[in-house]
């Protein structure tokens, strides 16, 4: 056919209908990966809902975020979407839930928000099992501020108020997500958009608290006080990284070293908070 | 009370129950469908009452981890699109100043109530005070209006706690209840009227096209329509600066026009917000100012320096904030001083004399915190400053 090789004047993106055009250009530096991660969480919605199952309906999808780069995907996205107060994304995503069980609601934050200032709400949301799904960019550092160190940036690596280093240890996300009691938990990097499209998909099918930690590059706050060029901390995702489903949570540290191992660590069923709340409360 | 187990939304009939027991009543009977608490003296009693009671009417009740996410998950609750509170006291109200400002710049209906004990800090948790009345107006940064109310009785307070909501609705903003651990925890008479005789008010949710909407696009009123999540409006909503379409836009313009916005619907609309109770005005040469429970020890002063020939009147604050100043504008013109009687150092006297500047002299009868100010101390001022 002679429209074969027609140039498509439009340049349409497969993902244009889930996105605020109007708000584009985002404020993401170059070499970020938190697009990336983006494009996967907005392509596995949209899976979600041309599968139909689960009655997913475009409409009922919520993304919540809190504040700092990640934070400001819900300013992107074209659901109903509430960007919040630094790390009280999950308490809000948890009143949109209970108010509303219609509503499929995705929490989309970093690192710093969702377990330094919000470390407490993720963990109360995990043991309370809220049927919510998280999904955490963990960049390692606060990008937003200009790269200071966070709860997650490995011990001894640089930031600008580590400057001789990180005298910390840094918490394992999954480790935190399973004892805390969440449902569903898995870790991939933004290198394994394939991965983490599949995973996202199911932790929004997932009935309960499902938690996803996605690894991403920050080179112009973190990759550059630590030596890491933006290409390097991919090849880094690429051989260093593991991919070890079912792998016990307390084995995995983030280590360059050793290797990262990523994956899917838990997958279990049990009632969510509404389901038990209303067994105890409501009277039929 | 056997009341407790009772299924109907609204208790119809006479009690005799407590100010923290009669909020959650009044919570009920204005519609509030969900509630996140967080325990504290001596506001506990709102939290469990209202956890046995909401979900038999359909609602949902749950005790968040701290008070800054009891009352965020308040705000998530009303962008569902239901009426939502919660309740605390002091420490609690301090975590809650965060959320207060998210709520203001997101116009989010919601109801707030502080049991006020005395402070700072841990301060005095089982012994009342009103030391909070500048915190409820100014503790959120940044500049904005907002609306506090202060009833006096667990009925005022069952009443009270419905025009909370009823303006939360109206205006969308967080709205305030200020009482005390005196009046939260004493036992009175309260009437609750048939559910049909009580006026609620629901906030107006757009319609038609969805793609033209704008988020904070004012009505006439100033006020613009809330849709909830899943409306299919595909909103955006920030605590940034933003733009009548909720979307946020770092200009000085915008911050501006926005801050218009957020002020302008409290400012523009007075007359409809503030209530006060006036007392034997038209002939007094003095007045007591109060509101909550220290409107009682104004009573009885009154009542005592009347018998001594003293022509005392009283005005009672029912709304705090926005301040009534035309009121006592006029007032202090007409009448040989003011005082305000209250349990802090002189929070509300300090507007009070702002108002009366150059008119009245305006005098404080005050109180550390942890009692009730004594009516002969508020009648030993009158008779020292006439």
């Amino acid at each position: 056919m002679a429209s074969v090789n027609r140039p498509n004047k439009q340049q349409n993106h497969p993902l244009d209908d889930l996105i605020r055009k109007d708000r584009i250009p985002h404020i993401w530096c170059p070499g970020c990966g938190i697009g990336t991660i983006f494009a996967s969480c907005l392509t596995a919605i949209k899976e979600c809902v041309a599968t139909g199952k689960n009655g997913f309906d475009l409409d009922k999808f919520v993304m919540v975020s809190g504040i700092g780069c990640s934070g400001r995907a819900a300013g992107y996205v074209k659901l109903d979407s509430f960007h919040t107060t630094h790390g009280r994304a999950i308490p809000f995503a948890t009143g949109l839930k209970l108010a509303n069980r219609d509503l499929n609601v995705i929490v989309f934050s970093g690192d710093g928000d969702l377990f330094a200032i919000g470390g407490n709400h993720f963990i109360h949301a995990a043991r309370r099992n809220i049927n919510i799904t998280v999904i955490c960019v963990n960049n390692l550092n606060y990008g937003m501020t200009g790269g200071q160190v966070a709860a997650t940036t490995p011990y001894n690596a640089k930031t600008t108020t580590t400057p001789a280093g990180n005298a910390e240890n840094p918490f394992s996300l999954p480790l935190l997500a399973y004892a805390s009691g969440a449902t569903y938990v898995a870790r991939w990097t933004m290198l394994h958009t394939r991965d983490l499209t599949v995973s996202i998909n199911e932790a929004l099918s997932k009935k309960g608290f499902s938690f996803i930690e996605v690894l991403s590059p920050c080179p112009v706050n973190y990759g550059r006080r630590n030596k890491e060029k933006p290409l390097e901390t991919l090849k880094l995702y690429q051989e260093k990284s593991i991919i070890k489903n079912g792998a016990d949570p307390s084995e995995l540290d983030i280590d360059m070293e050793k290797g990262i191992i990523l994956g899917k660590f838990v997958d279990i069923d049990k009632p969510t908070h509404s389901e038990k709340y209303d067994k105890l409360y409501r009277i039929e | 009370m056997t009341e407790n187990t009772t299924e109907s939304r609204v208790l119809t009939g006479e009690h005799f129950m407590t100010g923290d027991i009669a909020c959650a009543e009044g919570a009920l009977a204005a519609g509030c469908r969900f509630f996140g608490g967080y325990p504290i003296t001596p506001a506990t009693e709102i939290a469990e009452q209202i956890s046995l009671r909401l979900p038999r009417v359909g609602g949902t009740f749950i005790q968040m981890e701290d008070e800054i996410a009891a009352l965020t998950s308040v705000l998530g609750a009303s962008w569902a699109g239901l009426k939502s509170m919660t309740a605390t006291s002091g420490p609690g109200f301090s975590l809650m100043m965060e959320a207060i400002g998210l709520g203001l710049c997101t116009e989010t209906p919601c109801v707030i109530v502080n049991v006020q004990r005395a402070g700072p800090s841990t301060g005095l948790p089982t012994q009342g005070a009103q030391a909070d009345m500048m915190q409820a107006r100014w503790g959120s940064h940044g500049d904005y209006e907002i609306i506090v109310l202060a009833p006096s009785s667990p009925q005022e307070i069952f009443y009270q706690t419905i025009t909370a909501f009823n303006l939360s609705e109206t205006f969308r903003l967080p709205v305030i209840i200020m009482t005390d651990e005196i009046v939260g925890h004493m036992s009175e008479k309260v009437i609750i009227p048939e559910a049909g005789k009580i006026e609620t008010v629901n906030r107006l949710r757009p319609k038609g096209r969805k793609d033209r909407f704008k988020l904070f696009e004012p009505d006439p009123n100033g006020v613009a329509l809330m849709p909830a999540a899943g409306d299919g409006y595909k909103i955006h909503v920030t605590g940034l600066t933003h733009d009548e379409k909720g979307y946020p836009v770092m200009t000085v313009e915008a911050q501006a026009e926005m801050m218009a916005r957020l002020t302008g619907k409290i400012r523009n609309n007075i007359d409809r917000i503030i209530q006060t109770e006036e007392l034997f005005l038209d002939d007094a040469e003095i007045v007591f100012i109060s509101y909550g429970v220290s409107s009682r020890t104004c009573l009885e002063a009154m009542a005592m320096a009347r018998s001594k020939g003293i022509r005392a009147g009283f005005l009672r604050l029912i709304t705090i904030w926005p301040f009534p100043d035309d009121q006592i504008r006029a007032l202090a013109k007409r009448v040989k001083a003011l005082i305000t009687v209250e349990i802090n150092l002189g929070q509300i006297h300090r507007e009070v004399k702002r108002c009366a500047e150059g008119k009245a002299p305006a005098y404080l009868v005050g109180h550390p915190g942890g009692t009730v100010i004594p009516p002969e101390r508020v009648l030993a001022m009158a008779e020292e400053v006439l």
